[in-house]
């Protein structure tokens, strides 16, 4: 070690910085070992200039002997031989020898630093024990040797001296002293690094602040900066180093970016020389001297200067353990060497790039592979794997370029090709020789032979797709798949299928359409290579419908299935093909819409067929299979129109487009939402308890897509596999021209069987090919059904009218049946609704499609129970309408008889009336039986008829005079005329009715009211009970009296007559003519007896008094319901009345006017009391209470407390009767009972009196406001 | 300027793909569908940060010898590829943001329209100039 050699290597990269040691070299010796371990032991902070932040850096140094020629000349930029430090031995302690030698050589060796202007130097003094001992007696006692060397030489430098005591003994003063001087070693040493270095830098930057002066050499920059990388390297600064250098290299590649520019530098001429070397980069070296010196020289080109600086980038990287970042760096460089060789444009031989990027590709590959272990190298293939494909691609482009991948192998052009770039090559390096998978060697041997080039090829490939598999890049692994398809195609079709299937099912399920045409295309080749003849049909036929094709290509595909379709009449050898790739189904109409007939009907179905090929193509014949299904529901025609809403008559086809591009985008949105409206109706009065939507589809909506499979069949090549259903029943049309675009067929469907008909599947022939659509989706239905007869009866015009001629509809759907001549339909007759005879009674019979079929007149035959109506000849599936007049005759006057109550609810032989809810007119519901031909059922079928009247009764009274009104309301919608309006009583012979009304005939309007008056006149006594009927006769305006019909109204009446007067009189206060307001007036009242006892009367009342004069208690109440009155006092009492005529009763009553003015009087009610003994007295007499009830259901006399008190006493008289005649007091209370209208007449009714205000000065107030 | 400008929708089916034509329309087609796993990786890579304030654009997703491809997402995932030359080499990082920003821009106002059904393919002649404005080299 001692013996440095003259030179020093530098590329071995184990330089350290060089310190020189003069003097004492076998003392030196002697301390080296040490000396040289001891120094990188400790760190030490470097505090840098510029504000770059300070470093720990451990420092080692390479000790040489001082020679004059180490120290560096005047304009010597080399670092790396730079002496940082100068070190001079001496062990000297005897003054003498000081003094005669080791001064001079200390000094000579002092001026010869000092001409090279070197201030980093120190004199280290070694003092041992021994050689004190030795020189004991020259021992200067005051001053040492130390002092005297830093007297002579360090001036004002103490530090520049330095004593080693006892280096070599193991003692802690030894210790101590070397410590010491290792410290003063590091930090001289440091001190020069800041000092020299920094001038460098500055030197350095002012070289490159000169850059844009003519002379300035690119090369010669490089070198000086690389020098610094060099020293940084040195003090394992490796982040600096790679500062230098990628300083350099944006250097560098600005310039080249501002040559493309057009702003030339004249350096960069000679980058611009032809490449004539591609052996590519070479990172096995730290430092490829040959490159260096070729930019030293300044005769490097392009390629060798990037590689030069890659190759230093990387040995930094990697040093950095940053291994992914040359990868990224590589690419990066490799893609820019391309275009900056195109941007300067240097001339390159073809192909010569390739090898280029292609040995730099695996060279860095396997550099990395070399640092790396394989765990770590397979974690990081996305790193990678872009140096991978990159390499691929290259020697695939080169295989083509000489000619390694055609099927005949490499012409002679191409082989001299091949040697031209492989001379380019060079020789390999020395460093791989001994390798055997250089990719110098790979790339000779893939270029040596198609074998070798397909071995190689295949590797990388899979490689590459493997790499970017793992790390999920699948689509980048498909194109290269698709890229090594294209190699297969040459040998092996079949491999090159599978890995184009595999990127079409990509393409297309992400919906790019023109990679899946083009991909389309190479697998058509591929299949047509294979022979495989169905598949390849299949996607030429996805082809030729294919709108990215030009016409020309899309002519061709379709000609080859055309060709194929003509070829042979091998009838084993069919080809079933999706006809989703041929054409589209779009439309599908019914024609009738209803898409439902009767069996044996006509039922056209026309077919809207898209065709996507681009000729037009004949078809041999095209066929719709169908499932039949017997009807579930019956044969009832009822049902049919449930199932017409959900089987419309066309049905329209929502497709996806087969070719690839808006199919996905179909698929990625899901099918289109099939929606429904739904209302929810309360089933009482059909109002709206809730609406809304629903989705039928919700299963295919919300099913989970997946990408995988993609829900178009078209996509798919090969086509699914259809099973061709031989239904019994099909749609057939022979022969047809399918032009591209829309194209309408009609079909003609069976319809021989009821039932459901289901279309499934779709087929048409082409000579050998048949196109299969294996389901209709949505599922498309016809409908076939036998009807049964039936028969309908309605109004020709609502509402029927009772009481006058109607007509009505008889509606009767032959159905299956067909009417022969001689049918009849019976009636039977009903006494309440006869029906009239006509003159004639003409029939329509229409067909299914309501076109007139014929008109026949019917003939009606009466007899006293039945109407037979013979019916014409009518085919079936006919509608046989025609019109009858029938008259719903009125029932008389208020409906329920006595007998219907009591037979509670059983069948009714009169027609029952209600009322109805939507009509104010009373409803009668009439039935008609019919029997019929084709069933030994009678039909029975109702009728709604409507009186159009409303009858109300009333008596009047004046005195003792009675009159009876009658009050008929027309409730229809028409306006009628009325004659004859007449009353008459039933029981009473001597009973006078005279009619107070003057006109005989009346127009009564619709909604209006005719009030008719008669006066009653009786003889002798006044009749208890009236027996009336009113009875007019009615007809629409403007009719022949003949077609007047009767109306009739039966009522009753009970104790009509006047038994009590009251009479009433207001006297004013004493000595006033008039009542004033505040005054306390007189109202006195008069009750009279007007008649002797009735038998009734004597029976409910007399037992109380049986021994005393007949007499009855009534009570009365003076009410002022308008507040005009204050009654003062008792406001009621009790009057015992005597059951005499004439007797009267008065009473006085105060009252005072509350206001002035006409005042009617305050109103007097008279009521029967009934003491509570007299309760019992009351006969049970059920023929009165029909009575009371019946006459409350006349015109509401009595209220409900009437009614149900006369029910009480009802239940009260069952149990009486049951015991003895004993009365049950408990039972019963004193009770008031009104009088019946008109048995108490009130003469002072509506009278008035005149009321003066209470004083004449009262104030009036008055707000104005 | 760029060569080829490209929407992708959500589900990764192109919404609008323009190259320039005089070039291989095909290629730049394989190429954007590429890049699909870049910005894939890179959606990933963010969704796992923390990160609230997402970058929409990605930058770029990779370079090959004569293109290099941008990429920029949309928070509905719509994303935007721009693939420039590689011999233009005066395009900086900020006009590459600036046109995707652009891009942006007028592809809302596409969404905007209410005749526009999302998830159709872009018509808009609107956006087509303002692509065509970005391809056509300035000057």
């Amino acid at each position: 070690m001692e013996c440095q050699e003259e030179k020093p290597i530098i590329y071995t990269m184990e330089n350290k910085p060089i310190v020189t040691c003069a003097g004492d070299q076998g003392l030196f010796t002697s301390l080296y070992t040490s000396l040289a371990q001891q120094l990188p032991r400790e760190p030490m902070e470097w505090r840098r200039t510029y504000g770059r932040a300070p470093k720990m850096i451990h420092l080692e140094a390479n000790f040489v002997q001082f020679k004059e020629e180490l120290l560096p000349k005047e304009g010597n930029k080399a670092l790396l031989t730079f002496p940082f430090l100068h070190i001079y031995w001496t062990d000297c302690c005897d003054t003498e020898a000081y003094k005669s030698t080791v001064k001079e050589d200390m000094t000579r060796w002092h001026n010869s630093l000092r001409a090279h202007s070197s201030a980093d130097w120190v004199i280290i003094v070694v003092e041992t024990n021994d050689t004190k001992k030795k020189n004991k007696t020259n021992i200067l006692p005051r001053s040492s040797i130390v002092d005297k060397i830093r007297s002579d030489f360090c001036n004002k430098q103490n530090d520049r001296c330095v004593v080693l005591s006892d280096p070599l003994k193991d003692s802690s003063r030894s210790q101590e002293s070397w410590n010491a001087l290792l410290l003063k070693l590091r930090t001289l040493l440091l001190m020069s690094f800041t000092k020299n270095l920094g001038r460098f830098e500055d030197d350095m930057r002012t070289l490159r602040e000169k850059r844009t002066q003519p002379g300035w050499s690119f090369c010669e920059y490089f070198m000086v900066q690389e020098e610094l990388a060099f020293v940084f390297e040195m003090l394992q600064q490796f982040e600096d180093a790679l500062v230098q250098y990628d300083e350099l290299d944006a250097l560098f590649t600005q310039y080249v970016l501002n040559f493309g520019a057009g702003d030339t530098a004249n350096w960069l001429g000679s980058f611009c020389a032809p490449v004539r070397s591609w052996s590519g980069l070479l990172l096995r070296r730290p430092i490829d001297m040959e490159k260096r010196d070729g930019i030293q020289r300044g005769e490097a080109s392009l390629l060798d200067l990037r590689s030069y600086l890659f190759s230093r980038q990387c040995t930094l990287l990697i040093f950095l353990l940053r291994p992914w970042e040359v990868t990224q760096r590589a690419l990066e460089l490799l893609h820019n060497c391309v275009q900056e060789l195109r941007l300067l444009e240097v001339s390159v031989l073809e192909g010569a790039l390739d090898c280029w990027v292609f040995l730099s590709c695996l060279e860095v590959l396997h550099r990395i592979e070399g640092c790396c272990d394989p765990a770590q190298l397979a974690a990081n293939c996305s790193h990678t794997v872009g140096l991978w494909a990159y390499a691929t691609d290259k020697l695939k482009s080169l295989g083509e370029l000489c000619g390694l991948v055609s099927e005949k192998g490499p012409t002679s052009e191409d082989l001299n090709r091949t040697v031209d770039l492989l001379a380019g090559l060079g020789d390999e390096r020395p460093e791989t020789v001994s390798s055997l998978q250089s990719p110098y060697k790979k790339l000779k041997e893939a270029l040596s032979s198609v074998e070798a080039f397909e071995r190689h090829y295949l590797e990388l490939s899979h490689a590459a797709m493997e790499m970017y598999r793992a790390i999920g890049r699948l689509r980048s692994a498909r194109l290269v798949g698709k890229s090594l398809a294209e190699f297969y195609m040459k040998g092996d079709p079949e491999r090159a299928e599978a890995f184009l299937q595999e990127a079409v099912k990509s393409y297309t399920s992400e919906g790019w359409s023109l990679p899946v045409t083009h991909t389309r295309k190479q697998i058509a080749e591929c299949q047509k290579l294979l022979g495989r003849t169905e598949d390849y049909l299949q996607t030429s036929a996805l082809l030729a419908g294919d709108g990215n094709l030009t016409t020309e290509e899309r002519k061709h595909f379709c000609q080859e299935i055309l060709t194929f379709a003509a070829k042979s009449n091998d009838q084993s050898h069919k080809v079933t093909l999706s006809m989703a790739v041929f054409s589209q189904l779009t439309r599908l109409q019914f024609r009738p819409a209803t898409a439902s007939v009767h069996s044996g009907a006509v039922l056209e179905a026309e077919l809207t067929l898209r065709c996507l090929m681009p000729v037009s193509v004949r078809i041999q014949q095209l066929a719709v299979s169908i499932h039949f299904d017997l009807e579930r529901a019956g044969t009832n025609g009822r049902s049919k129109g449930a199932s017409r809403a959900t089987n419309p008559g066309t049905v329209e086809f929502s497709q996806a487009d087969p070719s690839a591009g808006p199919a996905s985008s179909v698929a990625a949105a899901g099918p289109p939402l099939e929606l429904d409206e739904i209302q929810d109706r309360s089933p009482s009065d059909n109002s709206l308890n809730s609406t809304g939507v629903v989705c039928k589809n919700t299963h295919l909506v919300m099913r989970r897509h997946d990408t995988g499979s993609p829900p178009d069949t078209a996509n798919c090549v090969s086509p699914p596999a259809l099973t061709v259903k031989d239904g019994a029943q099909m749609l057939k049309v022979q022969d047809v021209t399918l032009e591209p675009g829309n194209n309408s067929i009609t079909f003609t469907a069976p319809s021989g069987q009821p039932g459901t008909y289901t279309l499934r599947q779709l087929y048409a022939t082409v000579g050998q090919v048949q196109f299969v659509l294996p389901h209709i989706y949505p599922s498309v239905q016809y409908e076939v059904y036998s009807q049964e007869p039936q028969l309908t009866v309605e109004p020709l015009s609502e509402p029927l009218l009772a009481g006058l001629p109607q007509t009505v509809k008889f509606t009767l759907l032959t159905g299956h049946y067909a009417v022969k001549k001689g049918d009849a339909l019976q009636l039977s007759n009903t006494d309440t609704m006869p029906i009239l005879p006509s003159a004639s009674c003409p029939a329509r019979i229409t067909s299914p499609a309501a076109e007139l079929v014929g008109e026949s007149a019917l003939s009606i035959q009466s007899s006293e129970k039945v109407t037979s109506i013979s019916l014409p000849a009518t085919p079936p599936y006919h509608t046989l309408e025609f019109h009858l007049e029938v008259l719903c005759i009125i029932p008389h006057g208020p409906d329920r008889p006595a007998n219907e109550r009591l037979t509670n609810g059983e069948v009714r032989h009169r027609p029952r009336s209600y009322s109805h809810p939507d009509t104010p007119m009373t409803a009668i519901d009439q039935r008609m039986s019919i029997d019929c031909p084709w069933s030994i059922y009678s039909t029975l079928l109702a009728l709604t008829f409507y009186i159009p009247f409303k009858t109300k009764h009333s008596v009047l009274s004046a005195g003792n005079r009675k009159y009876i009104q009658v009050c008929l309301q027309n409730v229809s919608d028409v306006n009628f005329t009325l004659a004859e309006m007449q009353l008459t009583e039933k029981q009473h012979e001597l009973l006078e009715l005279q009619s107070l009304n003057t006109k005989t005939q009346q127009l009564l309007c619709s909604k209006h009211s005719l009030f008719c008056l008669w006066e009653v006149r009786w003889k002798d006594d006044p009749p208890s009970c009236l027996q009336c009927v009113f009875s007019a006769n009615f007809s629409p305006p403007k009719q022949d009296v003949s077609t007047f019909k009767p109306f009739h109204y039966q009522f009753q009446l009970e104790r009509v007559s006047t038994l009590y007067s009251v009479r009433a009189e207001i006297l004013p206060p004493a000595g006033e003519q008039h009542c004033r307001c505040g005054l306390l007036s007189g109202l006195e009242v008069c009750i009279t007896r007007l008649t002797e006892a009735t038998e009734g009367e004597a029976a409910e009342d007399s037992k109380t008094d049986a021994d005393g004069p007949k007499s009855t208690k009534l009570m009365y109440e003076v009410a002022d319901s308008s507040s005009n009155w204050a009654v003062c006092g008792r406001s009621s009492g009790m009057v015992s009345m005597p059951m005499a005529a004439d007797a009267a009763h008065k009473v006085r009553i105060e009252v005072m006017p509350l206001f002035a003015g006409h005042l009617p009087f305050p109103k007097i009610k008279v009521l029967k009391y009934l003491p509570h003994t007299a309760a019992v007295a009351i006969q049970p007499d059920p023929d009165s209470c029909v009575e009371n009830d019946s006459l409350s259901l006349l015109d509401k006399a009595l209220d409900d407390q009437g009614d149900t008190a006369s029910i009480r006493s009802r239940g009260s008289v069952h149990s009486v009767g049951s015991g003895d005649q004993q009365p049950q007091r408990g039972v019963a209370m004193p009770r008031l009972e009104p009088f019946d209208a008109g048995q108490v007449f009130n003469h002072s009714h509506t009278q008035q009196v005149l009321v003066l205000p209470a004083t004449d000065d009262h104030i009036m107030e008055v707000n104005a406001t | 300027m760029a060569v080829c400008i490209a929407v992708i929708a959500k589900e990764n089916y192109p919404l609008y793909i323009r190259s320039l034509p005089t070039q291989n329309e095909l290629k730049f087609h394989y190429t954007v569908h590429t890049s699909l796993d870049v910005v894939e990786e890179k959606i990933s890579a963010v969704g796992k940060s923390v990160g609230d304030q997402r970058e929409l654009y990605l930058g770029l997703l990779y370079p090959t010898e004569d293109y290099k491809v941008y990429g920029y997402v949309t928070n509905s995932k719509v994303k935007f590829v721009i693939v420039v030359d590689s011999s233009n080499t005066s395009l900086r990082d900020n006009e590459i943001r600036s046109m995707f920003r652009k891009l942006h821009n007028s592809f809302t106002d596409v969404m905007c329209n209410p005749f526009h059904n999302p998830g159709d393919t872009i018509q808009s002649k609107t956006f087509d100039g303002i692509v065509s404005g970005m391809m056509v080299p300035p000057g």
